[in-house]
């Protein structure tokens, strides 16, 4: 789960890491309020929505006095933000961080994350800050510095010391490099003890006046710790997601809204994809990834026809269940069932893997659905009478 | 000759009074796996179905020698009764609880290496040597004894694929889940190394897909040390980046972790790639043919 730059601010702050002064506001005015407070000559507002590159796309203003403020917000509140990350339709804009403006003297990257390789915490640190981050690995992966972290002993001091060398910190002003290494400590406790997936602070700034301040935060939880984060739960933002994939994941459904004209309803999610590969191997294009779990029950079923066919893109759907030990007569049965209390207005086509095949095609054939409801034997050809009927 | 499990394992179940694991355990008793024994705390001395439960997993490994142990135990407990397994140092460990904490898992299995147990899991299907022994949730029906071993991060396209290998006529020597998140007990690279010194096996289904780099490293790995012929599959050509395709481990992130990327390195290994999850059997046969 994602949460915004001033949450994972006042996350961090817990720690012991530097944040800019700041507030967040919902409208105008909260944020001239917000720039009073703070009293100094520059601030900064801030959209908050979770994509990245939020400055390019005109979301980030340094703003100097009060009317540059408010200037600043009304033109950013509300705002659709388009980022290289929010896709062509952009995010609406409902919040900014107001904060003081900081004098920046160098500006460094650091992030941690689970690395999949060394199976431990990595905290990866650069001297570009400010950068896309990927970029840097691309060009020059050499000035990407790396430490792993021995979950039994935690990160060492000397390893948050040997970093802010490794970052030339001292070259800019040795008095940085104490803070600089607890800084970095204190970002491995918010990792772990909020479980989260990825901390990234792009850029960490080196001030003029001496301090080493977190200047962006971006922080995801993972969703499979959130049971023990009930208070990180409540900063779930809705209007950062799909309305039927918020829908589909409150009940445990696991949906992808794509672009193409196929819906897809599969057991299981390498299975998901394997069917979305295929359709596009078949010549179609996938109009969504739908993992519908074990129990395909008709409650299930007809949810996700819902969701699927809420799509107008969607001219066809297929249903690919690999069950093996599920009884195809009775997800067959579920199927017919959801297809008539849904009304379904495009044609089905069904794939059923499992004990009572012969029983299913019966239940298929009297169902008096005729050609809005096809069985298919075998996955390609699942695929290719799904493509068929789009043509 | 298998690899992992044969007639001769005996299976303990952790969290077996859950209704996965009621579920499970019949399915695993049916199909002939000897499991010997149980654990739900609190429920020591009772029985499931003839099995005998203990409280903790060291009794039930004294009472009723288990050398395997397959975990349906719920996620926020799944990582210590894994510690819990490893403490009294069974050789495997099989977990198929899907949802625990990646950090969890650093944590576990950071344990589980310095105690040299195997686990497999989290969040897989689970292992089958067919005929002999079923670890794990898999349509044992589905399987048939013979000389293909199957390694894949998904449950049902592991079913599919064994459904056709099957379907042509191919059996398996043993098929391994290893599951789907992105920190896990067991990678490809351990999987094919077995298939490799297993002389039981002639060739090898892997079935990676997107996110992390592991199918990129059994590439590099296959060149070095398999000579037996591997038929793969990656799921996930269709997948938008930065998206998780419903595995914790299946998101193609920074540009990286694309089926592209896996499917050239695959092939410059040697590996016969297929295009689509239909075209596995059938690749196999041909294979096999040369």
């Amino acid at each position: 789960m994602k949460i915004h730059e001033y949450q994972a601010k006042q996350i961090l702050a817990k720690y012991g890491v530097t944040i800019p002064r700041g507030k967040v506001a919902f409208t105008v005015d909260e944020a001239v309020s917000a720039s009073e407070e703070l009293g100094t000559e520059i601030c900064v507002v801030k959209a908050q929505i979770h994509a990245g590159g939020r400055g390019k796309g005109g979301g980030v203003k340094v703003s100097k006095g009060l009317e540059a403020v408010r200037t600043n917000a009304e033109q950013i509140i509300g705002m659709q933000l388009v980022t290289h990350q929010t896709g062509p339709k952009g995010q609406q804009v409902e919040r900014v961080l107001v904060e003081e403006g900081i004098d920046i003297k160098k500006e460094l990257y650091v992030s941690l994350l689970v690395d999949r390789g060394f199976q431990q915490v990595v905290m990866l640190a650069s001297t570009e800050g400010g950068m896309d981050i990927e970029q840097v690995a691309a060009n020059t992966p050499e000035k990407i510095l790396k430490v792993a972290i021995d979950p039994t002993i935690g990160m060492r001091p000397y390893q948050a010391t040997e970093l802010a060398y490794g970052l030339e910190i001292d070259k800019i002003n040795p008095k940085l490099i104490r803070p600089a290494a607890a800084l970095f400590q204190g970002l491995y406790e918010a990792f772990v003890n909020e479980d989260c997936s990825l901390v990234e602070i792009n850029p960490l700034v080196l001030t003029g006046d001496g301090r080493v301040i977190a200047l962006d935060s971006k922080i995801t939880i993972d969703d499979n710790a959130l049971f023990r984060h009930k208070d990180t739960l409540a900063l779930r933002d809705l209007d950062e997601e799909d309305p039927s994939e918020t829908e589909a994941s409150d009940n445990d459904l696991n949906y992808i809204r794509l672009d193409g004209s196929i819906g897809c309803m599969v057991n299981g999610a390498g299975l998901a994809m394997g069917t979305m590969d295929i359709i596009k191997a078949c010549g179609g294009e996938p109009a969504n990834f739908l993992d519908v779990g074990g129990g395909s029950t008709q409650e299930r079923v007809e949810l996700a026809f819902r969701l699927i066919s809420s799509d107008p893109h969607v001219k066809c759907i297929l249903i690919n269940i690999f069950g093996g030990i599920v009884r195809c007569d009775m997800v067959a049965a579920g199927v017919v069932a959801a297809i008539k209390n849904v009304d379904l207005k495009v044609p089905v086509v069904v794939r059923l893997e499992g004990t009572n095949a012969a029983e299913a095609h019966q239940i298929v054939n009297d169902s008096g659905l005729g050609s809005r409801l096809r069985m298919a034997d075998g996955l390609r050809d699942a695929a290719e009478k799904a493509v068929a009927a789009v043509a | 000759m298998t690899v992992l499990v044969n007639s001769e394992t005996r299976v303990l179940v952790q969290g077996i009074t859950g209704s996965q694991g009621q579920l499970h355990t019949r399915g695993c008793k049916d199909y002939g796996t000897n499991i010997v024994s149980g654990v739900t705390p609190g429920k020591g001395g009772q029985d499931f179905e003839g099995v005998p439960i203990f409280n903790t997993v060291k009794q039930a490994v004294e009472a009723t020698g288990a050398n395997a142990t397959m975990i349906f135990v719920p996620p926020p407990f799944a990582a210590d009764a894994i510690i819990e397994a490893a403490a009294v140092k069974i050789p495997l460990i099989v977990a198929i609880t899907e949802g625990v904490p990646v950090q969890d898992m650093v944590r576990a299995i950071n344990y589980v290496k310095r105690q040299g147990v195997r686990l497999i899991g989290p969040n897989c299907p689970g292992v089958i040597t067919p005929g002999e022994c079923k670890i794990g949730i898999m349509p044992g029906s589905i399987h048939q004894p013979g000389k293909i071993g199957v390694v894949s991060r998904s449950g049902t396209l592991t079913y599919e694929a064994v459904g056709q290998l099957s379907g042509v006529g191919l059996g398996q020597s043993t098929c391994i889940g290893i599951g789907g998140d992105p920190v896990n007990g067991t990678n490809f690279i351990d999987c094919l190394r077995m298939f490799q010194d297993d002389p039981g096996t002639e060739a090898i289904v892997m079935i990676g897909e997107i996110g992390g780099d592991a199918e990129e490293k059994a590439a590099a790995f296959v060149k070095d040390y398999v000579t037996k012929p591997i038929v793969s599959f990656i799921a996930g050509q269709t997948a938008p980046p930065g998206r998780r395709m419903g595995h914790a481990g299946a998101i193609i992130s920074g540009g990286k972790g694309t089926a592209a990327e896996k499917m050239a390195a695959l092939q410059d290994a040697g590996i016969h790639v297929v295009p689509t999850p239909a075209d596995i059997g059938e690749k196999m046969v041909e294979v096999l043919k040369k």
